[in-house]
């Protein structure tokens, strides 16, 4: 007896086989199947899983081998296919549970090179964009897929085309709306040519007229500048962005239907816009824009002051007035042939809603603690 | 803008709706209503803000001439009515500026007893708020409050002779009703008597005349007065009255007859009489600039040019806005329409509308009536091409690089000191001044980047943030104040452990801008020490000259500016002239090959007298021109270690060979490392043992 019992670790010793028939053998490897999946049932530590290849695979004294040894080497060689066979499968499922087990365990021969995963990673710091560019960029790019140009101009302008070429004649109590910061020693200079900083960005319109023939479509961000006392909501320095649109058949329903186009794309498709009349010298007839507010869907809240409805721009069908000026230049802009729209919004404003900014000095205050929220 | 419903109400008995809504409506056609009070069974109060061309809605009557036009409803005229003058003589009435008072009424009321408002304007006042004086002064506020005009009541016992409107005299003085004695300027427009001022006119009364508890005789006064002539009067004595405001907007001419009769009415009330008639002195020129003004032609075609579509999609209107749409609207403002044409119109202005006397004024006021969200939203067709500006593909392209290596965009003021105008500014005496600065420390259009940058530096190192890198792109100005030169520009500023573990150092900001030239199509590109600006420390900073022309300056601040601006970390800065850097393509990567041979380290450690610098190893290695030599590069710099002589330093050089052609053989590289340390040698190194 002692050749067919082999002795092991653990485990009782291998039965004899009782025949060579399928049947039998099915049996017979069905029986050590079934102790391979008892003894594997609590691989749950380093020191198990070992036990459980000694106990399977020892080269010496492992199950397996002993099954090797009872079953397989005496076999008559017509059986051997078969045992061999059975005897593969077995050693498979064995290798597979305790390759399952390495794998799920949180140990194994890597867990003495385990880190912390909790602590921070190392950054290498983003540089933040700064909101206003980020919401300027956001407009420009708006208005561009709409065909719009970008244009610029300068921030020291003239008060013919500050003041004059927009509709604002000398004298005019529309000027008292815009305190204006001046340059040194103008007062000996014609009014025209006295130079101040832009307090708006609708000079760019009449530049741009000057420089091209209708059609336009242009859209002018940039910073302006006005002699204001700074409060949580009011900067001397601000930004704006200017839009025009000139052409030989545009209407007041292009103006709403441009910037309700507009305002979805800003703030998302479920926000509305209403029109109030309003004034502004270089637009005729002009209006004053509201969106529902984005924040509460139009129910009110304290971003909207409970009404509903946030004031966001100003915008217009431009003054013929003001092509007369751009004619001096440009003989093609004839109001009685052409037609447009302008528009001018604070980007200040837009960013400080769409990102909760409180105080616009922060904005120009160059704080990182503020700039860093934006990376 | 206080106005009470009420009083609205009592114009237009016809309002089909109630207050809140009547609120909706008029601020839906631009006579916003800011807040609405309910005032109980007096109706409500509407704080109202009339937008500066519309100063006949900035009164009782003209906005229930808006609601009347909006409804369809009948406006009630007003009562003018007065009992029969008594016999007198015509008061004395002189205008010697026809050209600053276009008309000028005078009426005389005796026997008034001065007394406290009573009845409809004691309560009117009470509920708006107004201050309550006598009833000749309310009477005055009350008729402005009702129709605009402003009047005013003068005690007739007190004036020497007739009145005169002229200019001031150089030197006169007026104590005006809020007690102070001013002195005129001849540019003033005054009514006085003939011995004294009485008025600056349509913006102050004087004290000497006013109304007191003794008066007994009135002169009521109400008159039209050039809208520039006052503002510039109010603007140069910053007195601003609620009656310059309505004058310097352009009143109506045709109302001082009729606010005159208000007036009397009321003063009347308590007694007394007039005698004589009034005086109306109209001066036609005036008259024709403003309540005659010729008449405009209007077509119904126009209106649907300029504002569009409302007919179809999201309107309550099948037909959109007609012929008889337009002239319901027109004559509710006070407008007369002759019809020349169909859908053609000649039009004759209200003499309240100072602001109508174009075709377009009048397709504003069609847009405003009918409502500006009836009209459809529409998007226009495009025939045109979007033009990119030549440098806003490279301004984004900067933008990205220094957001990628870490760099916080900033923006800062405008402006400057007159001192660090000075300091910073490329040039000498090339800054512009401020005319009104908004305070001393803004008195200068900024010639640089440079002082903003270390502002903000300043303010992050006193908010305990240590670390700071920031950059600003913005625009820096010089010239002087009759031209002014306005040029992009970038500032570069960083301190503490801004990028990394270790503080930041001159080579940090080189590197940033290594990076950022690299973007351009950049051929020569030196990193010199010459001319550097006086802020920089003269051993650490640089200048970079790019295809000869000098791109920017950079390096640590100098410690005596980081001094006197008490900077408690060392900070580097830089200015690059962005303008100059875009005059250069951005680099379009070309390819090149992969070799399919191994390269060839080799390193080299040698000992180099401290004053060659890395530059002339550069140059030595570069002037070998072999074209195996892929790459060479410092590993490691020492210096004063024990192993190095005095004045020296040590270097490791890496040294990368590789063909394209063929894997490189020994002998090759052996002549590769030979000519590459004798050409170190002839520049003063040695090979370390």
């Amino acid at each position: 007896m002692s050749e067919n019992v082999s002795g092991n670790i653990s485990g009782e010793a291998i039965p004899q086989l009782s025949g060579y028939s399928e049947a039998e053998l099915d049996k017979a490897f069905a029986a050590i199947s079934s102790e391979v999946e008892t003894s594997a049932a609590t691989l749950d530590t380093p020191e198990s899983v070992e036990a459980f290849r000694l106990q399977w695979l020892g080269r010496k004294q492992g199950r397996l081998k002993a099954v090797s040894d009872a079953w397989l080497k005496s076999a008559p060689v017509e059986a051997k296919k078969l045992i061999g066979q059975r005897f593969n499968v077995l050693k498979a499922e064995i290798e597979q549970r305790l390759e399952s087990a390495g794998k799920n365990s949180a140990f194994g021969a890597l867990d003495a090179e385990a880190i912390d995963i909790t602590l921070p990673g190392t950054r290498r710091k983003l540089g933040a964009e700064h909101p206003l560019i980020k919401t300027l960029n956001e407009l420009v790019a708006i208005f561009a897929r709409m065909g719009y140009s970008v244009g610029v101009g300068p921030e020291v302008e003239t008060d013919y085309y500050n003041f004059e070429s927009l509709n604002f004649p000398p004298g005019h109590p529309a000027r008292d709306t815009q305190d204006t910061l001046v340059v040194a020693n103008q007062e000996g200079r014609p009014l025209r040519d006295r130079l101040l900083m832009r307090t708006h960005t609708s000079p760019v319109q009449i530049h741009t007229m000057e420089e091209q023939p209708p059609p336009v479509r242009i859209v002018i961000p940039g910073k302006v500048h006005r002699n204001d006392a700074a409060d949580a909501t009011h900067s001397p320095i601000f930004h704006q962005l200017e839009g025009l649109c000139v052409d030989t058949n545009i209407t007041f329903s292009d103006l709403k239907g441009t910037l309700d186009h507009a305002m979805k794309e800003l703030f998302g498709s479920s926000v509305k816009t209403r029109f109030f009349p309003s004034f502004f010298p270089f637009t005729e007839p002009s209006a004053d824009v509201q969106i529902s507010c984005p924040f509460c869907g139009g129910k009110g809240c304290r971003k909207c002051k409970h009404s509903g409805w946030i004031e966001l721009l100003g915008c217009g069908m431009v003054n013929p007035a003001v092509f007369e000026f751009a004619r001096q230049k440009q003989p093609a802009y004839d109001p009685k042939n052409i037609s447009g729209f302008a528009f001018g919004m604070g980007i200040d404003r837009i960013a400080m809603m769409k990102y909760g900014i409180t105080d616009i000095g922060l904005l120009y205050s160059g704080d990182l603690r503020f700039l860093e929220q934006f990376a | 803008m206080k106005v009470l419903t009420q009083w609205l109400r009592e114009y237009v008995r016809g309002i089909p709706v109630n207050d809140r809504e009547l609120a909706d409506d008029l601020t839906l056609r631009g006579i916003a209503v800011e807040g609405v009070f309910d005032l109980g069974a007096n109706g409500s109060l509407f704080e109202m803000d009339i937008t500066t061309n519309r100063v006949d809605a900035m009164n009782h009557y003209g906005i229930a001439r808006e609601a009347a036009t909006i409804y369809g409803v009948k406006l009630n005229p007003l009562e003018t009515a007065l009992p029969a003058a008594k016999d007198g003589p015509a008061f004395p009435i002189s205008i010697e500026e026809p050209k600053l008072c276009g008309r000028f009424t005078a009426r005389v009321l005796r026997g008034i007893s001065i007394q406290p408002s009573t009845g409809i304007v004691a309560e009117r006042f009470q509920l708006l708020g107004q201050k309550q004086i006598s009833n000749a002064v309310d009477a005055t506020n009350y008729v402005t409050l009702a129709i605009g005009q402003p009047t005013h009541a003068f005690d007739l016992d007190k004036l020497e002779g007739g009145l005169i409107v002229r200019r001031a005299r150089k030197g006169e003085k007026l104590k005006t009703l809020d007690g102070i004695e001013r002195v005129l300027d001849p540019e003033d427009l005054i009514v006085a008597d003939e011995k004294k001022a009485l008025a600056i006119a349509g913006v102050m009364g004087g004290w000497d005349t006013m109304i007191t508890s003794d008066t007994k005789n009135v002169l009521v006064e109400a008159a039209w007065f050039d809208p520039f002539t006052v503002r510039r009067s109010s603007k140069r004595r910053l007195l601003h009255t609620d009656a310059s405001h309505r004058f310097e907007r352009g009143a109506d001419f045709n109302a001082p007859p009729v606010a005159s009769a208000l007036v009397s009415r009321f003063l009347l009330e308590s007694g007394g009489s007039q005698i004589g008639e009034m005086v109306d002195f109209v001066i036609p020129e005036a008259e024709t600039r403003t309540a005659k003004r010729s008449s405009i032609a209007f077509s119904v075609s126009e209106v649907h040019r300029i504002l569009g579509s409302t007919n179809g999609g999201a309107t309550d209107d099948k037909d959109g806005i007609t012929a008889a749409t337009t002239e319901t609207i027109l004559s509710g403002l006070g407008c007369g329409l002759a019809k020349t044409l169909e859908g053609e119109y000649s039009i004759t202005l209200p003499s309240w509308r100072l602001d109508l006397d174009r075709e377009i004024d009048l397709i504003e006021e069609i847009a405003r009536v009918y409502g500006y969200n009836r009209f459809r939203n529409t998007l226009p067709a495009f025939a045109g091409s979007v033009v990119e500006l030549p440098w806003a593909e490279k301004e984004a392209t900067v933008r990205r690089a220094l957001l990628a290596l870490g760099w916080n965009e900033a923006i800062s003021s405008t402006f400057c000191a007159a001192g660090d105008a000075a300091e910073f500014a490329p040039r000498p005496n090339s800054s512009v001044a401020m005319g009104n600065p908004l305070s001393e420390e803004a008195g200068m259009l900024r010639p640089s980047l440079i002082p903003g940058m270390l502002s903000m530096l300043a303010l992050n190192l006193n908010r305990d943030v240590e670390d700071a890198a920031l950059y600003e792109l913005g625009t820096v100005f010089s010239g002087c104040t009759e031209n002014v030169d306005e040029r992009p520009s970038l500032a570069l500023g960083a301190t503490g452990k801004a990028f990394a573990g270790s503080d930041v150092d001159f080579y940090d900001l080189k590197g940033s801008l290594e990076e950022l030239l690299g973007k351009f199509a950049v051929k020569s590109v030196v990193f010199d020490a010459q001319s550097l600006p006086a802020w920089l420390h003269p051993g650490r900073s640089a200048r970079v000259v790019a295809e000869n022309e000098t791109i920017a300056y950079f390096g640590q601040l100098h410690p005596a500016e980081a001094e006197r601006r008490k900077l408690k970390q060392t900070v580097f800065v830089g200015e690059i002239f962005i303008d100059r850097l875009y005059k250069l393509p951005l680099r379009q990567p070309a390819v090149q090959e992969l070799s399919k041979f191994q390269p060839v380290r080799r390193d080299f450690s040698l000992l180099f007298p401290n004053a060659v610098a890395y530059s002339a190893i550069e140059k030595a290695l570069t002037a070998l021109a072999i074209p195996e030599l892929r790459s060479f590069a410092p590993k490691e710099i020492l210096r004063e270690a024990k192993s190095i002589p005095a004045g020296h330093f040590s270097l490791l050089l890496r040294t990368v060979f590789q063909s394209q052609e063929r894997t490189l053989r020994e002998e090759e590289l052996q002549d590769f490392s030979q000519k590459t340390v004798a050409a170190l040698e002839a520049i003063g190194g040695r090979l370390r043992g």
